[in-house]
């Protein structure tokens, strides 16, 4: 047999993509260019050094657990229990330095220091995820289920921690060692809160993950075509069980940096969390569907997010008015999102 | 005058006819310049392959599509069909092969489905359980009307359609392929019930692909081959062997065998298939005592008609069905437990049939589908080394001539024919052993075909084991060493390349179902 003749001819041309359509994949980025600017000019106060590095700092929490998300969205998950794995992370971490792990029998309690307690309830977010995951990939039940039941459970654990009460000053003990807990949320490096380093580490090792290792490529396929994806032997369940448990880790981490900042673990902290890192990725343009999006289009929505909360507050716009402007924001970006879905289409059609 | 027909059932009055009737679709001429005619008080048996036309024709009498060209007449006026809605009000009632049921309510709500017995805005109940019961008499059904369609087996189910159709006084009925899922005793009831339609003066179409059947209690034989009308008879001037002539036709594919040195015999196989059977939902066998072997740089093709279990075969070999039994070997392993990343990995590696559902992920590019099935190949310590990567994509854009502008293009932005090969590409790539390929040609132009199986041949010299499964007859006369014929999830025939028939080919993947699965389900 020849080989067939018609040998391909692949012009290496840059990929046909008009400007219009390059703009309107980074619209979320103009849309957070956009934003600088109209508050930089409205508030002389807004584009200052100390007010960026709040903005980021408050935004670094929200995008810490939206890079988690990112990942479970991709594979066409949700993820709904991550404020309550904030609220258990930060009750735990109350409790392991004001009163350590109690055993009973012996009548005493083990203290830990601060490293000890941050892998502790670093565990305990990959344990809430695994939780998740079990329940989605063994036991068949929908993402938006299993975790709308993990959410009241990890809150009601919290709850239960201390009886509904706060762990209050979260100073830790010279004589015990575990001293240090706040410097996660006040302190700085180089000028720049821990936290930002956290939110930038965060990113950057899942950016890594999710473009460049097989893992990456195989959420990306999961979420696609999770039957394909299987044919193709992609242990599809292991992907699953894996994102859930990066969404709680990542949910854990914001838990504590949380308490930190606060210096207090109160049981009800983070809830609705989970609302704005959904909002953060679908404002960064990931498919809810699944397959499609980037973890730095998730940074830029939670910036985007940051943005506008932070800049109104400065205008003095009413608390209730943030809300509405917010919600319309993401119902904006969503709208868009489909608009582009269907622009791609047409495109493929064409060149059919 | 139903009275009168009876009596005379030797000069069947015409119903109804379509006159040179043609559906052209995008790219394709479904049916071209047929004719057909349709008996009052008589079985008008419709048959042809896969692909000839008979499904779209009866679209056209039933209503669903209208022809491009040519036109029906009713009782020798001019008519037009916009839904089925129209021709059900005309008297043209259709069974679909897959039924359309609602499972969750019961057999009267079914029948009465958009055309409730009311009173008012009130369903009347009582007085559709009344003509429900009725109807199911007449069908020697006695069923109650109450019963939920989801607790009847699947002839019964039959049944109801049928009830369906019958409530709406129809003087023309179409069953498309209805014993399909009917036990021996089924049938035989349906064929009862198909005289006493006839003697009620209903003209019946009758879409099978059992051939003997078809001789049973057919009237009239018309045989359909691409699009075409191919012959039309009364029944009892015809037998099998002319059927079998008329659907597969004289010298339109002729058979021309590739060159390659076909695998030495003594050959070890590669993989070998002992008594694998599979369990069907529901009871039965889905695949009954499948035994073959491959060897290395042969390829073998399935053949079976829908259903025969073809992809279950091929479903099962890659490990999706945990509850088959018997016996799988690759090479010197033997295959249990693994799943399907343990099975690619051993050198197994299937494309699926269904491209878009299973074979692709169309959010992915060109390129990260073609990798998508061996990542591990390129990873250095524990990421992705995108040159080597790119390396292996140009390679197999490059030996598969798969057309796309970059590789970076979006898959959907490829023609069926590249997508097909991105999926084969994907499967090269994990570097097997034995390549299973399900209906490798579907839904791809005659150009992109013949490369496909230049693709195939050239995998084969190579020393690939290649098995491909096809409905397509010829098919089997390209590139194949050794056929199989698979009916009713059972080996009916094994045939060397030079030794295969089309009609034995037919004969074994229809025709023998009915002498060797009396019961319609296997025995175990």
């Amino acid at each position: 047999m020849h080989t067939p003749s018609s040998a391909a001819a692949i012009p290496r041309k840059p990929s046909g993509l008009s400007l219009g359509v390059l703009l309107f994949r980074l619209r979320a980025l103009i849309a957070l260019f956009v934003l600088i600017a109209v508050f930089s000019i409205l508030s002389p106060s807004f584009f200052t050094r100390a007010n960026l590095i709040i903005l980021v700092g408050q935004t670094a929490i929200n995008a810490i657990m939206a890079v988690g998300m990112t990942f479970v969205i991709l594979t066409g998950g949700i993820d709904l229990s991550v404020g309550s794995t904030v609220g258990l992370a930060a009750m735990v971490s109350g409790l392991l330095i004001n009163r350590g792990l109690p055993i009973p029998p012996l009548g005493v309690a083990v203290y830990f220091n601060i490293p000890a307690i941050i892998v502790i309830a670093l565990c305990l977010g990959l344990l809430v995820g695994a939780f998740n995951g079990l329940l989605i990939t063994r036991f068949n039940v929908a993402p938006f289920i299993a975790t709308l039941g993990t959410l009241y459970v990890a809150r009601g654990t919290a709850q239960l921690s201390n009886n509904g009460a706060t762990f209050p000053n979260l100073v830790g003990n010279p004589e015990l060692g575990n001293t240090g807990f706040p410097i996660l949320g006040a302190g700085s490096i180089l000028g720049i809160p821990i936290v930002i380093w956290i939110m930038v580490l965060f990113a950057a090792v899942a950016a890594f993950v999710a473009g460049k290792t097989p893992f990456g490529r195989q959420v990306y396929a999961v979420g696609g075509n999770e039957r394909a994806a299987e044919l193709s032997g992609i242990y599809v369940n292991r992907i699953k069980m894996a994102v859930y448990m990066m969404c709680g880790l990542c949910a854990a981490m914001t838990g504590l940096i949380t308490a930190s900042q606060l210096v207090a673990a109160h049981p009800a902290v983070g809830e609705s969390y989970e609302l704005n890192a959904i909002a953060a990725v679908v404002l960064g343009g990931t498919s809810l569907a699944g397959g499609r999006g980037t973890i730095w289009g998730t940074i830029v929505g939670a910036l985007v997010i940051g943005v506008l909360t932070n800049g109104l507050v400065l205008l003095g716009v009413q608390e209730f008015w943030k809300k509405v402007i917010t919600g319309l924001v993401i119902i904006l970006a969503v709208v868009l999102d489909q608009l582009q879905e269907r622009l791609q289409q047409r495109l493929a059609l064409k060149r059919a | 005058m139903d009275q009168m027909e009876q009596n005379r059932p030797e000069t069947h009055q015409i119903v109804m006819v379509a006159e040179k009737v043609t559906k052209r679709f995008p790219g394709t001429v479904a049916l071209d310049q047929v004719d057909f005619t349709v008996y009052t008080g008589a079985v008008n048996v419709l048959i042809g392959e896969n692909g000839a036309g008979k499904s779209t024709l009866m679209k056209i009498l039933a209503g669903v599509e209208q022809p491009t060209s040519g036109r029906l007449l009713l009782d020798d006026s001019p008519v037009t069909f916009k839904s089925t809605r129209e021709a059900a009000h005309a008297g043209i009632g259709i069974i679909f092969q897959e039924l359309n049921l609602y499972p969750n309510l019961n057999i009267s709500e079914n029948i009465f489905v958009t055309r409730e017995l009311t009173r008012g805005w009130v369903v009347q109940h009582g007085a559709q359980e009344k003509v429900t019961r009725e109807l199911l008499a007449r069908l020697e059904q006695p069923l109650e009307p109450t019963t939920l369609v989801r607790d009847l087996r699947m002839g019964q189910q039959q049944i109801v359609e049928i009830a369906r159709a019958l409530s709406q006084n129809v003087r023309i009925l179409i069953m498309d392929e209805p014993t399909s899922a009917l036990t021996a005793a089924e049938t035989e009831a349906l064929f009862r019930i198909i005289k006493d339609l006839k003697a009620h003066g209903v003209a019946i179409i009758y879409i099978s692909h059992k051939l003997e059947e078809l001789l049973t209690i057919g009237d009239y034989v018309t045989v359909l081959r691409d699009g075409k009308l191919a012959a039309s008879a009364p029944a009892q001037s015809v037998n099998i062997a002319w059927i079998i002539d008329k659907m597969v036709g004289r010298n339109v594919h002729a058979p021309h065998h590739h060159e390659r040195t076909v695998a030495d015999n003594n050959q070890e196989a590669i993989l070998e298939v002992r008594d694998l059977c599979l369990p069907r939902l529901g009871g039965g066998l889905t695949l009954e005592n499948v035994s073959f072997t491959l060897r290395p740089g042969e390829i073998l093709a399935i053949f079976g008609l829908m259903g025969a279990g073809r992809t279950e075969l091929f479903e099962t070999l890659m490990g999706l069905h945990p509850e088959a039994s018997g016996e799988i070997c690759l090479g010197n392993k033997k295959l249990r437990q693994q799943t399907i990343r343990e099975r690619i990995d051993s050198g197994l590696m299937l494309v699926p049939e269904d491209r878009q559902r299973l074979g692709l992920v169309q959010k992915l590019s060109v390129a990260h589908n073609i990798t998508l099935a061996n990542l591990k190949r390129f990873v250095d310590s524990f990421w992705l080394n995108e040159r080597r990567e790119q390396e292996d994509i140009n390679a197999m854009i490059r030996d598969l001539a798969i057309k796309t502008r970059t590789p970076q293009h979006p898959i959907t932005s490829l023609s069926g024919g590249n997508q097909q090969k991105v999926v084969v590409a994907k499967s090269l790539l994990t570097r097997p052993q034995v390549l299973l390929l399900d209906e490798p040609t579907r839904g791809i132009d005659v150009g992109a075909k013949a490369e496909i199986f230049e693709i195939m041949n050239r995998l084969a010299e190579q020393g690939l084991a290649v098995l491909f499964v096809s409905s397509e007859l010829p098919e089997m006369f390209t590139i194949p060493d050794r056929i199989l014929v698979l009916s009713k999830g059972k080996i009916t025939g094994e045939f060397l390349h030079d030794q295969a028939t089309e009609e034995a080919l037919v004969l074994a993947a229809g025709a023998r179902q009915q002498t060797e699965h009396p019961t319609g389900t296997a025995p175990t």
